[in-house]
Formats: structure tokens, C-alpha cells, sequence
């Protein structure tokens, strides 16, 4: 197996979706090319730090405020739509 | 054993409210909402890298499906569904943003050297004893904001958000080999990038 193989299949290999053979090849190649090695090492902590980053988490404020806003747009939507004169809007105005 | 209950029981009662949803109980699809605009917004944030377009995208894509809950066959989760209206909104905010460019989730850009490995210096220490917690996320942010948009959707419905590859397959529209290939380039270019940041320094000139 080539560094170039194993590139290939290393999506594969962190998501643990591969047969048993190509797994033990793989991990052959890991225990003697450190620059795979290394590789992958990385890859996988580059997965890991985004998914525990909390990066672009909601506020608490701005949270309630979106729900707030889609709620009331959903309800104009309702009474819009039970309304076939397309008079269900009149009340907001 | 135990982990598969609490799915069915979750994917169960999501179903229950999805159907009070469609039969016009508002409150049934604000407890949906409730369930996932922090994973809606954060999906929007990362396409658009914008907060006000984030924020449209959540109340636009919300709405979107509520308007459209009766198109929604339940053949895939609600959540995928979700999705799905979630990103094409995030992909027109982009592309009205930057009319200049092409962005779509077809973009493939053909360069194969984008994706090898040359920095091969292992990360050590830890980048969590390295940075405090601001300066990581600013480093994440501006390390993800320089991927291709096709790329960094894919990486953050499969490794942020948990998608399986099936289903972010389905709520992108794209073949599971377009995914794989997409992911694999995504994952290897933030490696690249951050390792710059992280690398180990031997020679005492790390964080200055």
C-alpha cells in the first residue's frame, strides 16, 4: 500500500466504515510510514476540535427572539391559508 | 442495547409532532423548532459565514417548512427534510452575497495538490493547552471561512452536525462517492491550514 492509497481511504478509515482486510492493511501501513501516521492523527483532532468547538453557538437572546418571530410568521401563514378571501391578514394590520 | 430505545422513542414522538404540525398545531411545530434551530443556525452560519444571513436562513428555513409540511413525505427524518430547505436558503443568501461567483454544491475543484498533505508535523502540545478558548474559535472560524462552500457544507453536516453520509447524501442531493471525495478533501485542508497553528515547535518560537 502507497501513502497515496491510503489517502484514499482514510475518510473511510476514521469513519470506521471499511471490511476488516482493508482495515488491517491500513493500519500496517500506519505502523511504518510516520508521515501517515501523523496524517491521520491530525485529521482526526481536526474533527474532534471543530465538533466540541461550540463555534457559532445560538444566544440565548437572539434564540427566543428567531422562535418569536417564525411562531408569528407561521400563524399569519395559518390564517392567511384558512382564509380563501385572503382577508386572515386584516387583524395585523 | 440500550442506545437504540431512546432513538426510536426520540424519532417516534418527532414523527407525532411533525403530524400535529400538519394538522395545524402550531405549538407542536414550535417544539420542532426548539429541537433544532441551534443545529439550523450553526449549519447556516458555517455556509454563509455571515450572522445576519444566518439568522434570516434560520426564520426563512423554519418557515419554509412549515409552509411545506405537507410535501414532506416521511420517507427520510424530518431533521434531513430540514435540512435540505436549511442549506439551499443558505447557498441563495451566499450567492446573493457574492454574485461574482459561482457557489454551488456541484462546485468540484479539480486540483488534487489542494488536498496532499505537507505539513506533516505532529499537533503537540494539545491546541487546547496552546490557545484559551476565543482565540481556538477564532483560529476554527477563519480556518473553515477560506474552505470551497461545497466543502465546508459537507464537513459540517458530517462531522459537526453527525449526519451519517447516507444522509447528508440526501439532504445535499448528492451521490454518497460526491460526499466521500468532498469530505476527505475538506478534512485534509482544515488539517492543513490549522496545522500552521498548531504544529509542533521544537525550536521555542511557537505562540508568540
Amino acid at each position: 500500500m502507497t501513502c497515496s492509497d491510503f489517502l484514499k481511504e482514510l475518510t473511510d478509515y476514521l469513519d470506521d466504515s471499511m471490511d476488516a482486510q482493508t482495515r488491517a492493511e491500513l493500519e500496517d501501513h500506519l505502523q511504518w510510514c510516520h508521515n501517515c501516521y501523523v496524517v491521520c492523527n491530525t485529521t482526526k483532532m481536526t474533527i474532534e476540535i471543530y465538533r466540541d468547538s461550540h463555534l457559532y453557538e445560538l444566544p440565548d437572546d437572539l434564540r427566543t427572539r428567531l422562535r418569536t418571530a417564525i411562531v408569528s410568521k407561521c400563524e399569519c401563514h395559518k390564517s392567511q391559508a384558512s382564509d380563501p378571501r385572503g382577508q386572515g391578514d386584516s387583524p395585523t394590520k | 442495547m440500550g442506545t437504540i430505545q431512546p432513538k426510536v422513542e426520540a424519532a417516534s414522538d418527532e414523527l407525532t409532532l411533525v403530524h400535529a404540525a400538519k394538522a395545524g398545531d402550531i405549538s407542536a411545530f414550535e417544539e420542532l423548532v426548539k429541537r433544532y434551530d441551534r443545529n439550523i443556525f450553526r449549519i447556516a452560519q458555517h455556509i454563509t459565514q455571515n450572522r445576519e444571513d444566518a439568522e434570516d436562513v434560520v426564520q426563512d428555513a423554519f418557515l419554509k417548512a412549515y409552509q411545506n409540511l405537507a410535501n414532506f413525505q416521511e420517507q427520510s427524518k424530518f431533521y434531513t427534510w430540514l435540512v435540505r430547505i436549511a442549506v439551499n436558503e443558505a447557498l441563495m443568501r451566499l450567492r446573493r452575497r457574492r454574485p461574482e461567483r459561482m457557489v454551488s454544491l456541484d462546485e468540484d475543484i479539480k486540483t488534487e495538490e489542494d488536498s496532499m498533505p505537507r505539513e506533516v508535523a505532529d499537533w503537540s502540545p494539545n491546541p487546547e493547552q496552546l490557545y484559551n478558548q476565543g482565540e481556538l474559535k477564532e483560529i476554527l472560524g477563519k480556518t473553515i471561512q477560506g474552505l470551497p462552500p461545497s466543502f465546508r457544507t459537507v464537513f459540517v453536516l458530517r462531522d459537526v452536525e453527525g449526519l451519517s453520509t447516507e444522509e447528508t447524501a440526501d439532504a445535499l442531493d448528492l451521490s454518497i462517492p460526491a460526499v466521500k471525495s468532498r469530505l476527505l478533501r475538506a478534512r485534509l485542508q482544515l488539517r492543513e491550514r490549522l496545522s500552521k497553528y498548531f504544529k509542533n515547535r521544537t525550536g521555542g518560537d511557537g505562540k508568540q
